[in-house]
């Protein structure tokens, strides 16, 4: 023991850092503020130290080749001891280093922790927050499989969106003409240098200003933050109120920290490693792609937009949505903290989470998109089929064999792009029916070309028999116009 | 503690010494800078496309449309199989084809035919296109990609090399089907 001690001082006295890190550590901070409210930020330096690691063990197998990556996940994942187990901290250490990022940043938001003087520790937590979704996207491009190379071309197709520059910024994006090897080199060196080298400089950064600017005090109802006497009450407060930081405030992020690093370690061993899906070829077209979890809510976005909509909004929304975040602190740097007199605050909150989780919801069952095998694979029930006439069996051999199952459900099974047909003949008459088939519109391509008359004549009479046992199909009056009831 | 007079010395020396940095920097930063931006010229005068075989005529029967592959005009050794490109070949009739790229005019996704309905359908966000290529349903503002392309010693050649995107499309040639494609022998 006192050879530790004489070490320890035999360090000290030439890196004389003792001193200032125990200033550190016992800062006083405000009393109510050591609490579980405040352990999200150094739960995701946590993970983000996990990430590191788990990167630089992974790294020494992967081969970031676009011939090879593919090859160098499965040896991972079947042949290197436990390299399954290492991948799989990694991605569920992702998964969770991004939702401590969106927990932590709605905290401070409604705790009011960008006001005045801490403008400058948010705009770093925004930068955070992008380089931690850069370093999920980066991360499922070296997963190179299947979805990472559909993916990277939704990318590029969005960067091609851009006036003037789309062209160029496609080809800077890929590294190239087409994803190829050189687009996975260049993510690998954003995911392995340029982003962590970023987030580790911006992190010490955010960490330096909430030891100068002392951590937000907890919000109470009527306090407000005036710039003119702020920093004196603040320091007031830590004086008269407060307890040293350490072990009062350390203790609690040192078990939550704790806590979340063995629930991604629970994840990575009940559920293991993500993918690698199929592999990056692009001649594989029998495909799928889907983005991880945490960009679902884009898909589904990028799949409900009008149109004409879809381009303004993927090039200014995120534009709009940087401004409105970064400018927050400046256009109510004072006033109110509480979040119980900040009512916009809570709703703003609720809003967004209403809205990414709708999507996100939306976006693991795809209703947009064709079933692309209903046609051969999903049967049309037997209910709908039994006491038909030759013609109408005919029609509906015509639903399935011409696709129609794809986007169209009957009962259980098909797709959900256009309306189910269970009652469809309650809503359309025979010439309706007969004009959607062929002429399309609303969304449903016209199938004038490809059905001849006698496969479009039984396609509708099958369609006129689906409607409520009790429930007569609907028809048009004018027919029947002037006959005796 | 400063000389008054030896000050502003050393105040200069400090100033040429920074603005000597300042021209080692942008003598050192051209190079980065044009190493970065080589993808965008590839330090190619025509572009990265060229004309490539899809293979003999004889492959592609009239009537009917047909996946073909082709190995990227530019590509690496480390490439694997992601320079194996897909594209679709419809053979209309006689010297008249259309070739169609992979991916949906959307945001590139892979585009399956399906030849019992006519139609192209799209995985991702559910866009949809007839045969000739326009587009059917869904998000797509405009038809399929199309390459330029000619008939040489019986086999069907393409003009490609590039991902096609919606921004890049101005260099993917759009041909409408009634007027056909014009042949080069």
């Amino acid at each position: 023991m006192r050879l530790m001690h004489k070490l320890g001082d035999w360090f000290d006295q030439r890196l004389q850092l003792g001193a200032p890190l125990r200033e550190t550590m016992e800062h006083p901070i405000p009393r109510e503020t050591a609490s579980w409210a405040y352990v999200f930020g150094s739960a995701a330096m946590t993970v983000f130290g996990l990430q590191v690691v788990t990167g630089i063990l992974l790294a020494m197998i992967y081969v970031p080749s676009a011939g090879e990556a593919w090859n160098s996940l499965q040896i991972l994942n079947h042949q290197v001891s436990l390299g399954w187990f290492i991948r799989a901290l990694h991605g569920w250490g992702s998964n969770f280093m991004l939702a401590i990022v969106l927990v932590h940043m709605v905290q401070v938001f409604l705790f009011g922790a960008y006001k005045f003087p801490r403008e400058l520790t948010w705009i770093l937590g925004i930068f955070l927050l992008l380089m931690t979704l850069g370093m999920a996207f980066t991360g499922q491009v070296l997963r190179f499989d299947q979805d990472a190379y559909w993916g990277l071309g939704i990318g590029a197709s969005i960067a091609s969106r851009v006036p003037v520059l789309g062209a160029p910024l496609v080809n800077l994006m890929l590294g190239g003409p087409i994803i190829a090897g050189a687009t996975l080199s260049r993510f690998f060196a954003l995911h392995v240098f340029v982003i962590p080298g970023l987030l580790m400089a911006f992190v010490g950064l955010h960490v330096l200003l909430v030891l100068k600017l002392g951590i937000n005090e907890w919000p109470m109802p009527g306090r407000l933050v005036r710039r003119s006497d702020y920093l004196e009450k603040y320091h007031n407060l830590a004086r008269t109120h407060g307890v040293p930081f350490m072990p009062y405030g350390v203790w609690k992020d040192a078990v939550f920290s704790g806590v979340i690093l063995l629930f991604i370690a629970a994840c990575a061993l009940h559920f293991g490693p993500f993918g690698p899906s199929g592999q990056p070829d692009p001649r594989v077209i029998q495909t799928a792609p889907r983005p991880d979890f945490f960009f679902l809510w884009l898909y589904a976005l990028l799949s409900l937009l009008p149109p004409a909509l879809e381009t303004p909004v993927l090039l200014i929304g995120p534009v709009l949505a940087l401004i409105v975040l970064l400018g927050l602190p400046f256009v109510s740097g004072e006033g109110e903290k509480s979040w119980k007199r900040r009512p916009i605050a809570v709703l703003t909150i609720l809003l967004v989470a209403v809205a990414l989780g709708t999507f996100t919801n939306l976006a693991s069952h795809t209703p947009w998109s064709p079933v692309m095998d209903a046609g051969t694979g999903t049967p049309i029930p037997a209910k709908f089929l039994s006491g038909r006439t030759p013609i109408q069996i005919q029609g509906a051999l015509v639903f399935q064999a011409k696709q129609c199952h794809n986007c169209h459900a009957i009962g259980e099974g098909g797709g959900r792009r256009g309306p189910a047909l269970d009652v469809v003949a309650v809503r359309l008459t025979e010439d309706q029916l007969v004009r959607q088939v062929l002429q399309g519109g609303g969304n449903m391509p016209a199938y004038g070309k490809n059905l001849n008359p006698a496969e479009t004549t039984a396609l509708v009479s099958f369609l006129e028999t689906l409607h409520p046992a009790g429930q007569a199909p609907a028809h048009d009056a004018s027919r029947t116009a002037g006959e005796q009831p | 503690m400063s000389v008054p007079g030896d000050f502003s010395r050393r105040q200069m020396f400090l100033k040429i010494a920074m603005l000597f940095n300042g021209v080692v920097g942008v003598f050192l930063g051209i190079p980065i800078v044009r190493y970065l931006l080589s993808p965008v010229t590839g330090g190619r005068k025509p572009g990265y496309e060229s004309w490539i075989s899809l293979g003999s005529v004889e492959q592609f029967p009239s009537g009917q449309t047909r996946l073909a592959t082709y190995r990227n005009p530019i590509a690496q050794s480390s490439d694997g199989q992601t320079a194996d490109i897909p594209c679709w070949v419809r053979h209309i009739d006689g010297g008249s084809f259309q070739v169609f790229a992979i991916n949906c005019a959307h945001l590139g996704c892979p585009v399956r035919w399906f030849p019992q309905s006519g139609l192209f359908m799209c995985p991702c966000h559910g866009g949809a296109y007839y045969a000739d290529g326009a587009r059917a349903s869904g998000p797509p503002e405009r038809g399929l990609f199309e390459y330029k392309f000619k008939i040489l010693d019986g086999k069907l050649h393409i003009q490609a090399g590039e991902l096609p995107t919606p921004g890049s499309s101005a260099r993917i040639h759009y041909i409408t089907p009634s007027t056909g494609s014009p042949r080069c022998a």
